[in-house]
């Protein structure tokens, strides 16, 4: 053990984002792999985290294995820039790798996310960091990791086909809105993690370069930028993602995902957008929703 | 019958260490004959039929197969995707437990359709009809399509079980004790099922079993195991009217009366 430690800044001092060097360089070679094999779940030496497992061990990993000083992060968590898994991941970073860091989505060169893409198109040189909890899309239909893993060399996903045939025949359409699997470059189907099938439109042959961390399960999976990923269906029951019946109450965007919002006990709620960021511009735009108007005519 | 065979299986035997499972088995079966396999539990029966089906690797032995296409293959040099393939489209493998064969968690009509959606079928529309279709052949009521396995008696698993396999129009279907654990009248309905299914498919079959009456009523031609060695081998008929062996002598004569 050497210490390289400067005495003046105590023990305190990590290294550069967190991981050693040998950890970061294990993380990068999975990356390029699962780069180079879109869609595939390449295993990975997933390390222990200041964190619980389930508040992001896989997007961290991943984050901090190809995090630059000159980077700009973004961490989202439902789409909302301030709640606690964002606010606490971003403050990590700055702690540990003191990165510059940003709620704009333009601004930002990676963005690490659960359970949403931003609702603004990504551009190149951007990187979307996923934190995955189950990475493997047969897991519930197949509880056996050896024949998912056969499953997947041999491309039988009939069986993915069956859990969507279930979902028409007890429901009358596919009633599957999250984790939506879909066939990553004709060849691997892959869960897009707790994503609203909303999103599953934005992967599709996206500008920016999208890496699934799972750290519990121990895999890594990635989707290069401008790749074909389409979300599986039937011809007779085509894919659809949700739609809403008004715009956000305080922006006022249609075509964007929407959380519902409870505001007392009496019934009262509204429909706002779930991407904080995007709504704020907006609002900074000058749109403004149905409660938004209506509390400035108040005023 | 056409004058190749189906199935050529050589000289397949199976050691589990030192002990046999099945030696220098060799028979050919036809296209559209039924091959019942006898004998008492233990004697070999199961393996032989895993290993002739692939689910067993055998120890020596090769076994060949017709294509679809008129090609030969042998089946233990054939990659794997392309045997899993070959068995979930021109094969059908019936389990003595339903259980094993079926999804219990998923509906009959995925059941049905779990093979026509893993050969590419994508529309629900077509699956639905061809899983009601083949409900209808194996004489469940076409209410019960989005019913699971497990609201099912075990008659009605075994004949969906059937139906699962039968839906990609399989050449050949391999039969563990297709009617083991079923009471005697459920049994005859089944084996009557399976009777006119194998006569209108034109499918080869063959089934494993120790129940001496299956065989004389399905099966054209059978071998007597014992101790893993196929000790008699002769068309049905022959065999139990007429057994040559002391051993097959002691299983016919062993037929309860009533």
């Amino acid at each position: 053990m050497s210490l390289e430690v400067p005495s003046d800044q105590g023990l305190a001092t990590y290294n550069f984002a967190y991981l050693d060097e040998q950890t970061k360089r294990m993380i990068r070679r999975a990356i390029l792999k699962a780069i180079a094999i879109p869609g595939y779940q390449v295993p990975f030496a997933s390390r222990e985290m200041p964190m619980p497992y389930g508040w992001g061990t896989g997007g961290v990993q991943v984050t901090a294995s190809i995090i630059g000083p000159k980077d700009v992060l973004k961490v989202i968590d439902q789409g909302a820039d301030d709640t606690t898994n964002a606010v606490s991941i971003r403050a990590f970073f700055q702690k540990v790798a003191s990165v510059a860091v940003t709620t704009h989505t333009k601004d930002a060169t990676v963005i690490q996310t659960r359970h949403r893409i931003p609702e603004q198109t990504l551009s190149e040189g951007q990187v979307l960091v996923y934190q995955v909890p189950i990475p493997e899309p047969l897991r519930f239909l197949e509880p056996r990791e050896t024949e998912t893993r056969k499953m997947h060399a041999l491309e039988e996903y009939g069986l993915m086909h069956v859990k969507l045939y279930e979902d028409i025949a007890h429901n009358g359409r596919i009633s599957k809105t999250y984790a939506y699997p879909v066939k990553v470059a004709g060849r691997y189907v892959m869960d897009p993690s707790p994503t609203p099938k909303f999103d599953n439109p934005k992967m599709h042959m996206s500008d920016a370069l999208q890496l699934f961390g799972a750290g519990r399960e121990k895999r890594i999976y990635a989707i290069p930028p401008h790749t074909e990923v389409v979300s599986l269906d039937f011809e007779d029951h085509p894919f659809e993602i949700q739609r809403f019946d008004k715009p956000c109450a305080l922006c006022g965007a249609e075509d964007v995902y929407l959380d519902e919002v409870i505001l007392d006990d009496r019934g009262g709620r509204m429909f706002v957008c779930s991407d904080t960021d995007h709504c704020e511009e907006r609002r900074d735009q000058g749109h403004a929703g149905e409660l938004l108007a209506r509390q400035e005519a108040a005023e | 019958m056409s004058e190749a065979p189906l199935l050529k299986v050589n000289a397949v035997s199976k050691f589990y260490g030192q002990r046999i499972g099945c030696k220098e088995v060799s028979f050919d079966l036809w296209p559209g004959e039924v091959l019942a396999i006898v004998g008492e539990s233990g004697s070999g029966k199961t393996t032989l039929l895993n290993c002739i089906s692939t689910r067993l690797m055998p120890t020596t032995g090769s076994v060949e197969y017709s294509m679809r296409d008129g090609s030969v293959r042998d089946l233990y040099h054939m990659g794997e995707a392309e045997r899993r393939f070959l068995m979930r489209t021109d094969w059908g493998f019936v389990h003595q437990n339903p259980a094993d064969g079926l999804r219990m968690t998923v509906s009959a009509g995925a059941n049905v359709g779990e093979r026509l959606m893993a050969v590419g079928n994508r529309h629900y529309g077509d699956i639905r009809t061809t899983a009601l279709d083949w409900l209808t052949r194996v004489e469940i009521g076409t209410d019960r399509i989005d019913d699971a396995p497990r609201a099912f008696s075990g008659g009605m698993r075994q004949r969906l079980q059937i139906a699962r396999n039968l839906v990609t129009g399989p050449r050949l279907v391999f039969m563990d004790e297709p009617t083991g654990g079923l009471d005697v009248s459920v049994q005859a309905r089944l084996l009557d099922l399976v009777r006119g299914l194998v006569n209108d498919l034109g499918l080869a079959a063959i089934i494993v079993t120790h129940d001496l009456a299956v065989a004389r009523l399905l099966s054209h031609r059978m071998m007597v195991m014992k101790e893993g060695h196929v000790i008699e081998q002769g068309l049905t008929d022959r065999v139990l009217d007429d057994p040559r062996e002391p051993y097959t002598q002691l299983l016919v004569s062993s037929i309860l009366q009533v």
